[in-house]
């Protein structure tokens, strides 16, 4: 079974967080993400930009439009993903527990329906 | 002079390494205000800096700066009161030459100030990082740094409680007598909770900076000003008892080692006595608690480094007694554990059958207790489910390993 970590947070910047003080954060989750390797768990990880160099995109009136920022601006955005394969639930949260965003943010555990591989639609159960 | 700069720098960084929580405890109390006061003994530091190469560091040193920070902050205070016209306090001790004042014979304000910081009206997850603070000077960023969160986000915390120690005015005083067990828990707890930074947190400890010597500083301040509370004793005891060990958890190819296969000869005699000698003196008081309990428990382990064997009959009578006043899911596990030991697998296994705790069924030890028992009573098909259940519910490597081995050995022989 596939689960996606959605590490939701405020941006360091809106909180008044530099480069320089994300150190210890970012020395746990290198940390973090060689155990998820290490346990052979991890499909992917990425960690977003800023939703200031997001750009939206969308047809469904008629006509392109495009716009810069993001889709909803919410005080909590969407910073990083992470694809698991687990067993189960129990699991996940296990994992989730351990992740260093949890410290300072929320994880939404999203189970996957479907993936694309190998030419073809796929279910994770 | 650049020798007589180096033996300032170095009397000045020895007060800021040994002193700060007397220095600070001593300046805040009056108005429970610790960030001026931080602030003062930050301007007296950078004072001597200035002055000690010239003059030499002075006899008594401490005094120098606590009577320097002391002056700085009556100075702040006094300007305060000229703009709001509020009277100032009534100082006892008058403004003085700075290299007569005796600091040894300035009484020890810490425990007040551990009291404080573990006041009920200050959030729980804040007490352990402002003790480690305020007590041991530890900056904001080595502490984020153990929590594994961003510098400023534990900076923000720690100056948040400040605050409100200030604002609401939580005084600086040792509780009386009758409100001393509710009050004494929650300053144990913190202390603690500085020791137990480690082991519930991000998978992979070595990325965090342990914190466990600061802990057992701590704890053993702690039961130093509080000597005739048994659970200040209980709580050194333990973390020395447990700490003894660490050399032999882990094996030579970096393999996680359990307890009961551990080489007793690795472990720290000296600490096993020191804790032996607190718990000694703890039992004396006669008030059983939970750390004096959880003590003896690896006090028995411990006894292994001696007689040979694991007294599991005293064990099982610990655990029962530890589970009677502090009933937590963890010791329910570990009891059906020792029961396995006591009574056979079957015992053990009805133990944990019987748990009936919210979560049980995502808590790792009882999966690895499981397996444990499940092959202690040969019946290895469901050893092995169980051990990779275990396995999918860990994330420490080493641990994951170790489980792992043991789940292909209960397939081996089903």
């Amino acid at each position: 079974m596939r689960y996606a970590l959605l590490l939701n947070n405020p941006e360091p910047s809106d909180v008044g967080i530099t480069e320089e003080d994300m150190e210890p954060a970012r020395a746990a989750f290198d940390e973090y993400a060689k155990s998820l390797e290490a346990a052979g768990v991890l499909v992917s990880v990425d960690i977003l930009q800023p939703v200031a160099v997001s750009t939206t995109l969308t047809l469904r009136n008629g006509s392109l439009q495009i716009q810069d920022g993001p889709f909803a601006d919410t005080k909590e955005k969407l910073n990083g993903v992470f694809v698991l394969e687990l067993p189960d639930l129990d699991a996940a949260l296990a994992w989730a527990e351990k992740c260093p965003a949890a410290q300072y943010g929320v994880i939404e555990i999203r189970p996957s329906a479907l993936f694309f591989a190998d030419g073809r639609w796929q279910s994770t159960t | 002079m650049a020798e007589h700069d180096l033996t300032a720098r170095r009397a000045v960084e020895r007060i800021a390494r040994e002193d700060h929580g007397r220095l600070l405890s001593l300046l805040a109390a009056r108005t429970g205000d610790l960030s001026a006061a931080e602030d003062a003994i930050s301007d007296a530091f950078v004072q001597a800096l200035a002055a000690w190469p010239n003059s030499g560091v002075p006899a008594n040193p401490e005094g120098w700066i606590f009577t320097v920070a002391r002056n700085r902050l009556r100075d702040r205070f006094r300007s305060a009161a000229e703009r709001t016209s509020v009277p100032l306090d009534n100082d006892d001790i008058a403004r003085v030459d700075a290299d007569e004042t005796d600091f040894d014979a300035i009484p020890d304000k810490r425990l007040a100030l551990l009291f404080t910081c573990a006041h009920p009206a200050i959030d729980p997850a804040v007490r352990t990082p402002l003790m480690l603070q305020t007590v041991l000077g530890l900056d904001a960023g080595r502490i984020a740094a153990a929590y594994a969160i961003p510098g400023p986000s534990m900076a923000q915390r720690l100056v948040r409680a400040k605050r409100r120690i200030r604002d609401a005015r939580i005084p600086f005083r040792v509780p009386e007598r009758s409100e001393m067990p509710a009050r004494l828990s929650a300053v144990l707890e913190a202390v603690y909770g500085a020791y137990a930074i480690d082991w519930h947190g991000i998978s992979g400890t070595s990325v965090r900076e342990s914190l466990t010597a600061e802990a057992l500083y701590l704890a053993e301040l702690l039961a130093e000003l509080l000597p005739d509370e048994p659970e200040t004793l209980g709580l050194a005891a333990l973390l020395l008892l447990s700490l003894s060990r660490s050399p032999a958890r882990v094996g030579r190819g970096g393999e996680w080692v359990a307890l009961d296969d551990q080489d007793p000869s690795l472990w720290d005699a000296a600490m096993i006595e020191r804790g032996e000698r607190y718990l000694l003196r703890a039992h004396g008081l006669g008030a059983i608690g939970r750390f004096q309990l959880e003590a003896a428990i690896q006090s028995v382990h411990c006894a292994r480094a001696k007689t040979g064997i694991t007294d599991w009959s005293a064990l099982r009578t610990l655990h029962e007694a530890l589970l009677r006043i502090a009933p937590t899911f963890g010791a329910e596990v570990a009891l059906a554990a020792v029961i396995g030991e006591t009574d056979g697998p079957d015992a053990g296994l009805a133990a944990l059958d019987a748990l009936r705790t919210a979560g049980v069924e995502r808590f790792q030890p009882a999966w690895a207790t499981r397996a444990h028992l499940l092959a202690a009573a040969s019946r290895f098909a469901e050893a092995e489910t169980a051990y990779e259940k275990a396995v999918s519910l860990t994330t420490d490597a080493q641990t994951r390993a170790w489980l792992a081995e043991r789940a292909a050995e209960a397939a081996r022989r089903g």
